[in-house]
């Protein structure tokens, strides 16, 4: 919406000490409104964090994070996905200097990194069943496979967003509202490597302690 | 498992009279309704003008319409309650068997917070916010369209509980171990999980929107500091939901976890914590008390200052009170359950925290009466339900500071003490305040005003039914009677259970006045005509535009120097120190392009829901499957917004005059 026309009408008496010049462009408006929303999801991983604390000792006799985790697995997923990061921020440049070969190459780099992640990860997670240490097996499975799946939920997201969003580059070019988008997901995948981070200290590092 | 999971014929309670009965006058009133709108052949207008529209005022409106048919469900369940409660005394049964009696509080409970509560709130922010901030709209247009769907499928699959299965019976807050599958195995849980799941994640953009627009985008001069108050609060609420509706998301997914797939988050075995639950429930519970009532005080802000004459007492105060709330909000959660068990130091600090609350609340109720002393007060309509909720307020505060104290919280827990304490600060805190914009704010909606005589008749039949219901509850809660009694044996309870009920039927006489004040407003629309745009000599600027509206609300956005703009200009023109209007040269004005998002996305969402209430399968992968196309679909639309024309905006203008222009 353009707001480009201002009244006329006010003295210019008022304006002196004016000190707002009103709404800003819509890129702004967008990356601003998108960062809003990651705050909340943020605030949702952290009702799952807080879950996760207070079940992590229920292990109702079952196995424990110590007896499960692989820290060469989780070395390698944390490896790919800030790398992932890295990428992702290699990606912003080059679609902020308008280049289409650096946008789609590092759009696949990113692509490639995140997928498998979620590859070791699924993997993990069938390797975790198989052996019955499955959700239903006790209140630590359950908070354990919910906040570290919904984590990896978000990232499959990220990945269909990604494709979608080359698509549309394909289709379209570098408009205004394409280049919006690509900030939004640039956003978003570096927030997951945020909640990645703590993932990975609150639940693969602090469940091996002793 | 059958092609409709667990939906069979056998879950239409043909067998329970009042349900059927309700479900057939219900069934009967919408077909006269749709029928009605086929026969005027409105519905290309609907469709046009208001459910694809994403014109934050149409959104508004919608929202407030659906609030308050909510209201009148959500109240045909508290007349069932008391009405029960008054005759079920001794050895007496009453007329509700306990199952449904179950079912009634915890339907009242949900619908009035989520559906009547959370909408009126929601609407009139939708509506007045962007108008008082100087610009055309929300930051976000159709996601705002999309919020107001994904309400509106809540509230159209918990009222579908109604003639398909049941509802929860777990009270409104659904407290695991009961609400687990091992004790409540019927499909009343998942309706409630499902209902809020949706229209939360409608609420969360609403947040998400409103921040966006408050932060960013007012018009030009406008600084913090010369926002009106109403603006603030509504900042304050829609941080609060940015900030507590992912934890009730992320509670109800565990539930729903747990429900759907096994899992042991607040199972009684296998390590699972109920009393998690109860904790992060309140986590979300506390603040949005607090998203609920800071709007309603940002609405009686507005209405002392304009029907006093004077500025609003206090302004920078009553904006570092709206911010300290948004951060006490979340030191007191523990206050609703003093009796799990925690340390007695533990207790004594929610305690304090809880009354320090007390402190802002303060500083608010005396800025509003020195707002007013001095003043040369109008008592319209809604002047009176300002001061009929400071009233009562104090009183429903002071019973919570009560409350507070741990030793008195553990004697009157969960009694009907504390029923009377929250009807008593939320029914004032929202349902008077929004009654209060209602009546403030309906000229500028619709270009008349609202009828004062029956608007008064409704006010004093509110005020009077709503402390006779509500004070001798208070009385039998002291008495020791506990809340959700399907029936007791203590008849000495009774003759105050009667007085309540006599309450609710005077609050049900408010209810219908407020409907012939409608109605009498409609048909006397022309003697109320509002043509100058501002009736009341208002202050803020969505008084310096037309009444109703034009779509981009100001053809030129105002540039704002100082607290109540609008005021200060008019005192100008009156003391002719500037013209009352200017020579104009208008631009052409870029507008959002109405949008079926919204509706489409609410349809395969209900569908959706529904499916996994039922656990049809097939049927919920293509709700997931038809959202996802909608929203490919709006990230593939064709781009661009469609341009207003200068004649157009002109040609309004001409149309509709208003006295001073900004």
């Amino acid at each position: 919406m353009s707001m480009a026309a201002t009244g006329q009408d006010f003295g210019e008496r008022e304006l002196a000490d004016v000190t707002e010049a009103g709404p800003p462009p819509k890129r702004v408006v967008v990356g601003y409104g998108f960062w809003i929303f990651l705050l909340s999801d943020i605030v949702m991983f952290s009702a799952l964090f807080a879950a996760y604390a207070v079940l992590a000792k229920a292990t109702a006799g079952g196995p424990t994070g110590a007896q499960l985790f692989d820290q060469q697995n989780v070395a390698l997923e944390t490896a790919f996905l800030l790398l992932s990061s890295y990428s992702c921020g290699l990606m912003s440049m080059a679609i902020n200097s308008r280049s289409y070969f650096g946008a789609y190459l590092g759009a696949a780099v990113t692509f490639l990194l995140g997928a498998a992640f979620l590859f070791l990860e699924l993997r993990e997670f069938h390797s975790m069943i198989a052996i019955g240490a499955a959700p239903q097996r006790s209140a630590f499975l359950s908070a354990f496979f919910t906040l570290v799946g919904c984590h990896g939920l978000h990232v499959t997201i990220g990945l269909i967003w990604l494709a979608l969003m080359m698509a549309q580059l394909a289709m379209r070019g570098f408009r205004p509202v394409v280049e919006r988008r690509l900030l939004c997901f640039a956003l978003f995948w570096h927030a997951l490597d945020i909640i990645w981070v703590t993932i990975f200290t609150v639940v693969y590092l602090m469940g091996v302690l002793r | 498992m059958s092609l409709f999971g667990k939906l069979t014929w056998s879950a239409i309670p043909f067998d329970v009279p009042i349900v059927i009965g309700t479900v057939a006058f219900v069934a009967i009133g919408i077909l006269a309704v749709l029928a009605w709108i086929t026969a005027k052949g409105a519905w290309p207008y609907l469709w046009r003008e208001w459910i694809t529209s994403v014109d934050h005022k149409r959104i508004g409106v919608m929202y407030l319409a659906l609030a308050m048919v909510m209201l009148v469900r959500g109240f045909s369940d508290a007349i069932m309650m008391r009405t029960q409660q008054a005759v079920a005394a001794g050895g007496a049964q009453g007329y509700l068997p306990p199952e449904h009696f179950d079912q009634i509080f915890s339907a009242h409970g949900t619908i009035m917070i989520f559906f009547v509560a959370m909408p009126l709130v929601i609407g009139m922010m939708n509506f007045v916010v962007p108008m008082q901030l100087g610009i055309r709209d929300v930051a976000f247009p159709t996601m705002n369209s999309v919020s107001f769907w994904l309400t509106a499928s809540g509230v159209l699959l918990t009222n579908a509980s109604l003639a398909f299965g049941e509802f929860a019976k777990t009270g409104w807050v659904a407290y695991p171990p009961l609400s687990e599958l091992q004790f409540s195995p019927g499909v009343g849980v998942d309706y409630y999980l499902w209902s809020l799941q949706i229209s939360g994640i409608g609420t969360l953009l609403t947040g998400v929107n409103f921040v966006t627009t408050i932060l960013k985008m007012r018009a030009p001069g406008m600084s913090y500091m010369r926002m009106p108050v109403f603006c603030w609060t509504a900042l304050a609420s829609n941080l609060l939901i940015v900030a507590a509706f992912p934890v009730l998301t992320a509670l109800f997914a565990m539930l729903l976890l747990d429900r759907y797939l096994g899992f042991h988050f607040f199972t009684v075995n296998a390590g699972g914590n109920a009393m998690m639950y109860v904790n992060l429930f309140w986590v979300w519970g506390h603040p949005e008390v607090y998203i609920l009532v800071l709007p309603a005080f940002g609405i009686f802000s507005e209405v002392s200052a304009t029907f006093s004459g004077k500025p609003l007492f206090g302004y920078r105060s009553m904006v570092f009170a709206t911010i300290s709330f948004c951060v006490l909000a979340y030191s007191v959660w523990l206050h609703h359950f003093f009796t799990m068990g925690a340390s007695a130091n533990v207790n004594a600090i929610f305690g304090i925290a809880s009354m320090i609350i007390g402190v802002p609340t303060g500083v608010k109720i005396f800025n509003w009466l020195f707002t007013m002393y001095g003043g040369r007060v109008r008592f319209n309509v809604p002047v009176l339900w300002t001061i009929g909720f400071m009233v009562s307020f104090v009183f429903g505060g002071l019973t919570g500071v009560l409350l507070a104290l741990p030793p008195v919280d553990w004697q009157v827990h969960n009694s009907l003490f504390l029923v009377a304490h929250f009807h008593h600060v939320i029914v004032p805190g929202v349902l008077f305040g929004v009654m209060a914009g209602y009546n403030y704010w309906f000229p500028k909606a619709f270009g008349f005003k609202l009828h004062e005589g029956w608007g008064k008749a409704s006010f004093w039949c509110w005020f009077i039914g709503f402390h006779l219901a509500f004070m001798p509850l208070y009385v039998v809660g002291l008495m020791g009677m506990t809340r959700r009694l399907q029936h007791y044996d203590v008849v000495s309870w009774q003759p105050w259970l009667w007085v309540a009920e006599v309450g609710a039927v005077v609050v049900l006489a408010g209810i219908v006045c407020q409907a012939v004040q409608l109605v009498v407003s409609i048909r006397h629309r022309e003697e109320l005509r509002d043509t100058t745009g501002d009736p009341w000599n208002g202050r803020t600027l969505e008084w310096a535009t037309a009444s109703p509206p034009p779509a981009w609300n100001f053809a030129f956005l105002p540039r704002v120097g100082e607290i109540d703009a609008f005021w200060e200009r008019k005192e100008r023109v009156r003391s002719g120190q500037e013209p009352a209007a200017a020579p104009r040269h208008y631009e052409p004005i870029e507008a959002p392009r109405n949008s079926a998002t919204g509706f489409v996305t609410a349809f395969f969402a209900v569908i959706t829901g529904f499916a996994l209430i039922w656990h049809i399968w097939w049927m919920a992968g293509l709700g997931v499957l038809g959202a996802a196309v909608t929203l490919l679909a709006f990230m593939f639309r064709p781009e661009g917004e469609v341009e207003i024309a200068v004649e157009q905006i002109a040609q309004f203008d001409r149309a509709h005059p208003v006295e001073v222009t900004l």
